[in-house]
């Protein structure tokens, strides 16, 4: 085994206990990486068969508003991408109903179906996590 | 004087602070993050909409539609593509920029 992995002890049980990752947007999209990071690290941990969540607050709302077309600024739109979490059992996304409000956007602006919370939801959601990620 | 604005009036002072420097005939050009200030139904749009009273204020479509907010821009506020960017910087004696 360690031959094979060039001497490194790999943990054979993978099976541990699955904690509860919050994955915390803040930003908008396309102006800082940020938005994009959050969402590559998202897909990774993906493949840990972990309990995931993503909230959206501040800006971070503005992720995953519809209708967004990069072509003329040349860079990747990655919105579709919130859509394929689904296939990854990843359906938990939150968004703070006083950021929503303070931008103008509402429920149905969304491009994937989000569950719509106070800030206090939030706080207490933020606080049932073993991990929260910040971007 | 032209003043360009790149950041999001929800996440920085930026734009709060540059419509706070404005002499008569200054013109704003809303860029990147910063075309959230030409927007509607937002906790800025009351800020912009009187600074649209006594300055000309532009968005940077491209800018503007990357982020889905084509259907939202405050009335008043016009758009310009690239080129329309390039005549703005032409028109005015000179530029600054807020970041």
């Amino acid at each position: 085994m360690t031959e094979a992995t060039g001497g490194i002890e790999m943990e054979e049980d993978t099976s541990g206990k699955i904690k509860k990752f919050l994955y915390v947007n803040r930003k908008a999209p396309y102006g800082t990486i940020y938005a994009l990071e959050s969402l590559e690290v998202v897909l990774i941990a993906a493949a840990f068969d972990q309990d995931v969540s993503l909230a959206f607050i501040d800006d971070g709302v503005y992720q995953i508003a519809k209708g967004q077309h990069t072509k003329p600024i040349d860079v990747k739109n990655f919105s579709p991408t919130f859509r394929a979490l689904e296939g990854y059992d990843i359906e938990k996304l939150y968004v703070e109903k006083e950021s929503m409000d303070a931008r103008g956007l509402k429920e149905e602006n969304f491009i994937v179906p989000v569950k719509v919370i106070s800030a206090a939801e939030m706080t207490d959601l933020m606080q049932s996590q073993d991990v929260v990620l910040s971007f | 004087m032209l003043h360009t604005v790149n950041k999001s009036p929800t996440e920085r002072n930026t734009l709060e602070s540059c419509l706070q420097h404005l002499k008569k005939g200054a013109a704003v050009l809303l860029i990147e993050d910063g075309v959230y200030g030409a927007l509607k139904g937002t906790s800025a749009t009351k800020m912009v909409e009187q600074a649209l009273k006594n300055h000309p204020i532009y968005a940077l479509y491209p800018d503007i539609e990357a982020r889905g907010m084509q259907d939202r821009v405050i009335d008043g506020i016009k758009l310009v593509d690239y080129s329309g960017f390039v005549d703005l910087v032409a028109e005015h004696p000179s530029v600054q920029a807020w970041l």
